[in-house]
């Protein structure tokens, strides 16, 4: 019941950044038929099902959905971070290895190493006995082998690449001492002391406010630019996704519904679920008019309906609809849909494609 | 357009409110005789209310929106100030006076779980409701109940249930509904939809819009989605550190934003149009603590305009514009013609190039 993964062309999107690992074509993570099932009370809950993608050196992969659509937990699946009784499988291949099959030992140099992780609320992923300065040192140390002065050193270095003042002074300091967006950014330079090849962050700006989103936004853009970092951003805010990504993964249900760059997504959605979200934003010059809201809500996992787990949503939905589950297929040129009627979806409303209203 | 009969006594005025919240002092700090510190939590608000008006309150956690509209409904007292509803002054209301006014001016919250009673089913939270101030004899709540569910867009079958066995969206109809059972004349929305899922908020938006319409209810819509507020409201007032920094109609502040702040904010909210990034940052720097404001212009440690008089003097909110017929207001020395001519921005004032988000 798996799409067939394609890698999309959109080099134009990156900011042509140096191809300094491997060979430019190669995807730096492969993901095939992902599959995450936590046992409940009340039965298997079977929240990632079979999730396919490829992601390129130096992409901004944003894997958009609403709560409870499994976007996190494919995150988390993807550096192993799941424990029994949760269970993992399919290939999450990175480098040539499944993380999901390699021994601890070697995982743990993977993890926070080549691959490192931001989470939403820093203060969880701080350890609030060690100084800033220790944790980012303790990295230091573990994956870049640098110590004493010269840890401290790239210690500083990496808080004053943060754009945080005085970063000297500040590597003294315990978490509790910075305020929420220094924690931010200091949870990113913990992140990449490593230098890592890929970032996965988890709702990295949600709890901040909108003045240090844009901050926090646009600093990992650059270092994406300055380090060839490829980022899978995980949001449910249609607006981080717009002004932050490259490419667009859209789960539903604990799937991929569509995949498709970010402009084509914004311009044309060609999934129904993808369409009635972006529909129902508010637009310019539709002033207190109403709002098109998807009715119902989300599905419950652990009784999806057959067929299209969107269908008893769907303004589209017909009969072609309710019998399989459809997969995951190209429908055009590097764009995958998951939707019967990819082709039958109206073009997105003026309200999000035409901003002239807006100005 | 409601706002155009502009001079018409306005439902509730606001002058110079001003709440601090006292930091609990350690032992050491009161036998050194050292001053209790204050968080600055409203700072010398002026705001007017219309009938039957969306007023969006805006701003960034910290600059006391929250506040606002906890002070307006009397969770908090006010240390100065004076709130008018109608005729009514409304910081020192007791007792009866108080319950009638509570009900005629209702608060929904924005974690509906949180302000639910668990253990009660939400026709018994309906009842309470209809009971507590008297709004219909025993024998008709039922009725009344029915009514409430069926205004909302709740199923009958619901008010046998309790809160937990209802979704996110369906939690704030119930709030909704308790709040509308004492046929209010405002309500006081704080961050209604901020928790619920994209699709499930423009739903509870719908019903609010409806509702409106039907029960020409005054609506203070409190959030920090600017998206929503530029959808909802007539009115737009912009706080930092709680002080409000400009007021203008919707379309003034989203089309000509004038304080920095603003312009700032409007900036940094990230817009749907992938082709229009940019790359550096609207604004840099933190919000300082409320707990240590700068003097004079709250917003000078990070504006980029701001200059010497911003440091000595607190900015009065003034009227520049009169654009939208209520005119925009902005707190702001750039827009003083009484400023260093060189400084003020009046006459060849050069916006930020905000970026409108929609």
């Amino acid at each position: 019941m798996t799409g067939v993964p394609v890698n999309s062309g959109d080099a134009a999107l990156t900011q042509a950044a140096p191809q300094r690992w491997g060979s430019a074509d190669a995807p730096l993570l492969q993901v095939r038929d992902l599959n995450v099932r936590i046992p409940t009370p009340a039965g298997e809950l079977h929240a990632v099902r079979g999730v396919n993608f490829d992601l390129k050196n130096g992409e901004v992969l944003g894997l958009v959905g609403e709560s409870g659509s499994g976007k996190s937990v494919t995150l988390r699946a993807l550096l192993r971070l799941h424990r029994a009784p949760v269970k993992m499988s399919g290939e999450v291949s990175y480098a040539g290895e499944n993380l999901l099959t390699m021994p601890e030992s070697r995982l743990r140099s993977v993890r926070g190493g080549q691959i490192s992780m931001i989470f939403q609320e820093p203060m969880t992923a701080l350890n609030p006995v060690l100084t800033v300065g220790d944790q980012i040192v303790e990295n230091l140390n573990e994956h870049r082998n640098l110590r004493g002065r010269a840890a401290l050193e790239r210690a500083a270095d990496l808080l004053d690449l943060m754009g945080i003042p005085s970063p000297k002074a500040r590597l003294a300091d315990y978490p509790h001492q910075f305020s929420g967006g220094m924690r931010q950014r200091a949870m990113i330079a913990i992140a990449l002391a490593s230098e890592p090849r890929l970032l996965l962050a988890d709702e990295p700006t949600t709890a901040l406010d909108v003045t240090i989103q844009d901050q926090i936004l646009r600093l990992l853009l650059k270092l994406r630019s300055e380090l060839n970092m490829s980022i899978i951003l995980v949001t449910h805010d249609l607006g981080v996704i717009a002004q932050t990504c490259d490419r667009v993964a859209v789960m539903y249900g604990g799937r991929l519904v569509e995949t498709a760059t970010v402009q084509d997504l914004f311009r044309r959605p060609l999934h129904a679920y993808s369409l009635g979200l972006l529909q129902s934003l508010p637009g310019a010059g539709q002033h207190r008019r109403p709002l098109q809201p998807i009715p119902g809500g989300p599905p419950n996992l652990l009784s999806l309906p057959p067929g299209c787990p969107f269908a008893p949503r769907c303004a589209f939905v017909t009969e072609a609809c309710l019998g399989a589950e459809p997969p995951l297929v190209e429908v055009a040129p590097g764009r995958l849909s998951a939707c019967v009627h990819f082709d039958r979806l109206p073009p997105l409303g003026e309200a999000v494609s035409g901003e002239e209203g807006a100005r | 357009m409601i706002l155009t009969k502009t001079r018409e006594p306005a439902l509730m005025e606001i002058h110079g409110l001003t709440k601090t919240f006292p930091v609990r002092q350690s032992l050491l700090s009161r036998w050194r005789g050292q001053p209790v510190r204050k968080v600055q939590a409203l700072t010398d608000v002026h705001l007017s209310v219309q009938r039957g008006e969306t007023l969006g309150i805006v701003g960034e956690s910290g600059c006391g929106k929250s506040t606002l509209a906890r002070t307006l409904v009397r969770l908090y007292d006010a240390d100065s100030g004076e709130v008018r509803y109608e005729q009514l002054d409304v910081l020192g209301l007791r007792g009866a006076a108080l319950r009638q006014y509570n009900r005629r001016v209702q608060m929904i919250f924005q974690d509906p779980y949180s302000s639910l009673n668990p253990r009660m089913t939400v026709g018994q939270v309906l009842r309470e409701a209809l009971s507590v101030h008297k709004m219909r004899p025993p024998e008709t709540q039922d009725a009344r109940v029915q009514e409430l569910l069926a205004l909302v867009g709740l199923p009958p079958q619901a008010a046998g249930r309790l809160p937990h066995e209802f979704s996110g969206g369906q939690r704030q109809r119930i709030g909704i509904a308790r709040a509308l059972a004492l046929e209010p004349e405002c309500l006081i929305a704080d961050e209604l939809v901020s928790a619920l899922d994209v699709s499930v908020q423009a739903q509870v938006v719908n019903l609010l819009l409806e509702l409106q319409e039907r029960l020409g209810l005054t609506v203070l819509f409190v959030a920090h989605d600017l998206r929503l507020v530029r959808h909802l409201s007539h009115r737009v007032a912009v706080m930092y550190l709680g002080r409000v920094v400009e007021v203008a109609s919707t379309e003034a502040m989203f089309t000509q934003p004038k304080h920095p702040y603003t312009q700032a904010l409007l900036a940094a909210a990230p817009t749907l149009d992938p082709s229009r990034r940019t790359a550096a940052p609207a604004i840099t720097g933190e919000l300082p603590s409320p707990l240590n404001v700068p003097s004079g212009c709250a917003f000078r440690t990070r504006c980029p305009h701001a200059f010497d008089r911003c440091a000595v003097e607190r900015p009065a909110l003034r009227t520049v514009s009169q654009n939208g017929g209520s005119g925009q207001e902005v707190a702001c020395h750039l827009y003083d013609p009484a400023s260093d001519p060189a400084r003020a921005l009046t006459s060849g004032l050069q916006p930020l190039p905000a970026q409108v988000p929609q």
